[in-house]
């Protein structure tokens, strides 16, 4: 399904007309091809304070053959040097008086900025400073990093990045996904890592090679998608869907040299016919995706029962079953193993007749908040991907005007596609993303939603 | 060189489609169509993309001309690799089984380490055939080489010759439908309308048990918006049945047999993957049971007095010898049910001194089973009976339920089919 606002906003009549009636026109995104490079063009990196992280970002700029500027250069570079990222290490913050050095770096290079670039705010989590005005300064980070992906136009993108102590090791893996295409549709996010053992090195190409990934809704939509995007990356996918859904599963299946596995999520046996799955046919599983999910929109007044509890069996308790049973079983889930489950943002923001489903996609964040440091225990990690207007068949079938403005309103000005969540989620599922633990990351352009 | 000693074949599993009634959801589909959709399902389910399987062998009993190469040209359409080979078989009701079996022996021989049997049929794309006459003048018109020539071969073309012969489920020596030929075998044993319609209420009732506890989950893929069997009717009751008018045998005042109690005209189709146990453990497929063995037989109902659906009793005590096995040595039953009455007779036949001696030559009657164990996810009655289609549904079916038992339990396959035919199987988890 693709986004025929921004295909027409940017078509050569389109253009015009869309420019003449002052509409909005939304940028082409960078997305993700294989055999794409990390970045367009060069990266500038910089810092305020004695940042502790440059090293570690520097080899992670040249490993992906990416040419670094330092700020001074990058100002007085040419314009075929413009930079694609601005990379921002603010680990050396005491107070808030190098904020201005953080402002410093930030301006002139945002200028420069290529089309569909990255800016990427790297600091100590606020909640581990020495000082209230250590934590200050941290925290300010964040209204400056939010308020900046605001600003960006065409397709560029904001992020912040909290770097604890000790986590070094694991930031090679968020800064080459929040640099790529892969993260194309993340916009305006704080994510804090976690120490963890991070392999070493992996298949840029296929980093999910050798690995079995479970996606639950495999058979349409955004599933279906994570489907795709889990196999291009190297994973043998198993793909569950209800067996009324059997038919475009197998599809999806045979498509990408996957398997279909038709088992209805909420049925009392689930559990244990997917332990026994995985456990007879591939003795065992790497990634477990929780992505299917229906809606029962109702006010909530006029909800009955069956709207009520139908939501919250597919996309909480199911959920919860499922991961409880895949931890229990014994070595059925591998070591290093990665849960992803999908909230939404109306889990975040909530939504008018969906108290039901918010209530669901909340109820997951909390779940995976609470998990994290049992999978820490394990070498896993669980985390939440919330997507916010992903255009899908089902946004398909919603009024015109509803969907337009559902699509808009978001520092992107456009819905997201399937891919966008799929490549997050493949992100969070390979084996460097290990100090990626109980984070929330939101697939949403930075939606005015909930923000 | 000494040849290899026989193994036993695995079954792994299987796919088919639900089973439609005819002219309903699968009026527009082909075998071909219905056949390559079962392939497809199958291969997603065991994740053979693109890989070879030793051979694929399968077959429709009613067949087009441009069925010719149904299987292989199936395979060329499915997602299995090109070079898969594959053939057709015909053995009417019996083919599905007897796929099943040949690919078994094949595997069981060393000359092969996998294999797909498989079956479809439509009653909606049946083939309809021209009249002798008409074919004739038509091959003359295609031949002729003057304007003269096909003017005379037009000519020759009668109104009366451009009426289709429409296929009938009839058997070609007696011209009595295969209901009709049942029902006499019905009276001869005297099998009540209420046994009938009791026995077709528990193949209902079991096959919606089956679909509710998703034991069907991992044996059927939906087709062309179908997710469940058309035929199935999960609340019907013998008050309802009894309700209904007899269809065959309609020239006993007493005839018993219904359009319920029958299995409808079915479109479908199945498939089941069988190998060897290094291939399944190599790629990581649990093996749900064994093929054992298996033993077709075939009566004289033309001159013989024998009725045309008995073929399976006569094979049963080959095949139970032959394993030194007992009629009784088995957890599951699975009789194909023709008609709920081919079911009963061929149990009572069993049962019956005079018959186990008289016609099997058996000392002691085969005796009854434990009806507990016949048919427990229902059988054709309830799913319908696309006729190649029923013996992969079975086999895959059967070897589940035994898997799901435990190690080292029994089935029985019991199918008779046109033409005084049956074939018999035993499997074993
Ligand atoms: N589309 C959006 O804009 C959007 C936004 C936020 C969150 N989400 C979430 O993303 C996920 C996928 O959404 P989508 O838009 O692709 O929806 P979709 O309806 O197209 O697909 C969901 C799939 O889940 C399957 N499913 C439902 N119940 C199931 C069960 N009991 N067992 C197994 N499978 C079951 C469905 O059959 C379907 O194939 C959902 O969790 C949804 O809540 C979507």
């Amino acid at each position: 399904m693709s986004d025929w606002y921004t295909s027409f906003a940017n078509s050569g009549v389109g253009s015009t007309l869309v420019k003449q009636l002052g509409l909005p026109r939304p940028a082409v995104l960078r997305r993700y091809e294989p055999g794409q490079q990390l970045l367009p063009g060069p990266a500038v990196v910089g810092s305020a304070g004695e940042g502790r992280l440059r090293a570690t970002l520097t080899a992670v700029l040249r490993d992906a053959g990416v040419a670094v500027l330092s700020p001074a250069a990058a100002d007085g570079a040419g314009d075929g040097e413009r930079p694609a990222a601005v990379v921002l290490d603010a680990t050396g913050l005491t107070g808030p008086a190098q904020l201005a050095a953080a402002h410093d770096l930030l301006a002139p290079a945002v200028k420069r900025l290529r089309p569909t670039g990255r800016v990427l705010v790297l600091a100590d989590p606020p909640a581990t400073a020495d000082s209230p005005a250590q934590a200050a300064a941290r925290q300010a980070l964040e209204g400056l990093v939010r308020s900046l992906a605001k600003e960006l136009r065409a397709g560029s993108t904001a992020n912040l990045v909290f770097v604890p102590e000790g986590a070094e090791a694991s930031l090679a893996s968020p800064v080459r996904f929040f640099l790529s295409g892969r993260s194309a549709y993340v916009d305006g996010q704080v994510l804090t890592l976690s120490a963890a053992d991070v392999p070493a090195g992996e298949d840029a190409e296929r980093p999910l090679a050798g690995k079995v990934a479970v996606v639950t809704g495999a058979a349409r939509g955004i599933g279906a998608s994570i489907a795709r995007v889990m196999a291009r990356d190297g994973a043998h996918v198993v793909a569950v869907d209800v067996p009324a859904a059997g038919e475009s599963l197998a599809a999806v299946a045979n498509e990408i040299g996957g398997t279909a596995f038709q088992l209805d999520i909420t049925a009392p046996d689930a559990a244990a016919r997917l332990v026994t799955h995985l456990r007879e046919r591939h003795g065992g599983v790497d990634v477990v995706v929780h992505n299917a999910g229906i809606t029962r929109d109702k006010l909530l007044v006029n909800m009955d029962a069956a709207r009520w509890n139908g939501v919250m069996a597919v996309n909480l308790q199911a959920q919860l079953d499922l991961t409880r049973a895949l931890l229990d079983a014994d070595g059925v889930l591998r070591p290093g193993a990665r849960v992803v489950c999908v909230s939404s943002q109306s889990g975040i923001a909530g939504n008018r007749g969906q108290s039901n489903y918010a209530a669901s996609k909340a109820g997951v964040i909390g779940m995976v908040r609470a998990w994290a440091p049992e999978f820490a225990e394990r070498g896993a990690t669980v985390n939440a991907v919330a997507p916010g207007f992903i255009v899908t068949e089902m946004t398909a079938t919603m009024p015109l005007g509803t969907r337009e403005v559902g699509a808009r309103i978001n520092s992107l000005q456009q819905g997201g596609l399937p891919v966008d969540v799929a490549e997050t989620i493949a992100w969070l599922s390979s084996p460097t993303a290990a100090g990626v633990n109980g984070q929330v990351v939101r697939v949403c352009g930075q939606s005015m939603l909930g923000a | 060189m000494s040849s290899p000693q026989p193994r036993r074949a695995a079954v792994l599993g299987g796919n088919r489609i639900p089973f439609a009634r005819s002219n309903s959801a699968y009026a527009q589909a082909s075998n071909q169509d219905m056949l390559t959709a079962t392939l497809d399902g199958l291969v997603a389910r065991f994740g053979l993309q693109g890989q070879q399987v030793g051979e694929v062998v399968a077959g429709a009993v009613l067949k087009h001309s441009r069925d010719f190469n149904l299987t292989r040209e199936s395979v060329l359409g499915s997602r299995l690799a090109a070079t898969t080979p594959a053939y057709d078989v015909q053995q009417a009701c019996g083919t599905g089984l007897e796929a099943a079996v040949l690919v078994a022996n094949k595997i069981a021989l060393g000359q092969i380490e996998s294999g797909i049997a498989g079956g479809v049929d439509t009653t909606s794309d049946a083939p309809l055939a021209v009249g002798d006459d008409l074919r004739r003048a038509l091959i003359e018109l295609n031949n002729a080489r003057t304007l003269k020539d096909r003017l005379r071969a037009i000519g020759r073309i009668r109104p009366g010759s451009l009426v289709p012969e429409i296929p009938r489920n009839a058997e070609p020596r007696t011209g009595l439908a295969m209901g009709d030929h049942q029902a006499i075998t019905a009276r001869e044993w005297e099998i009540s309308r209420e046994d009938q319609d009791q026995l077709t209420v528990r193949s209902h009732r079991n096959l919606a048990a089956a679909y509710d506890r998703g034991f069907l989950d991992d044996l059927v893929t939906p087709y062309l918006g179908l997710t469940r069997d058309q035929n199935l009717r999960p609340d019907t009751t013998v008050e309802k049945l009894a309700k209904l008018k007899p269809v065959f045998g309609k020239d006993d005042p007493a005839a018993t047999m219904t359009a319920g109690n029958s299995t409808p005209l079915s479109d479908g189709a199945s498939a089941v993957l069988l190998s060897s146990d290094e291939w399944a453990a190599e790629h990581g497929l649990p093996v749900l049971a064994h093929l054992v063995d298996a033993q077709t037989a075939a009566v004289d109902y033309v001159h013989g007095g024998e009725g045309l659906l008995m073929a399976p009793a006569y094979a049963m005590p080959v095949v139970l010898a032959r394993n030194g096995l007992t009629l009784q040595d088995f957890d599951f039953y699975e009789i194909h049910e023709a008609f709920a009455s081919t079911v009963l007779a061929t149990l009572k036949a069993w049962e019956d001194p005079a018959f186990c001696k008289e016609r099997l030559g058996l000392d002691a009657p085969l005796g009854a089973i434990d009806r507990d164990k016949l048919n427990v996810n229902g059988s054709s009655l309830a799913a319908g009976h696309p006729f190649a289609a029923t013996g992969g549904r079975i086999v895959a079916s059967l070897a589940k339920q035994l898997h799901e038992a435990g190690s080292g339990r029994r089935g029985l396959i019991s199918i008779c089919a046109a033409g005084g035919q049956g074939v018999v199987a035993i499997l074993e988890s």
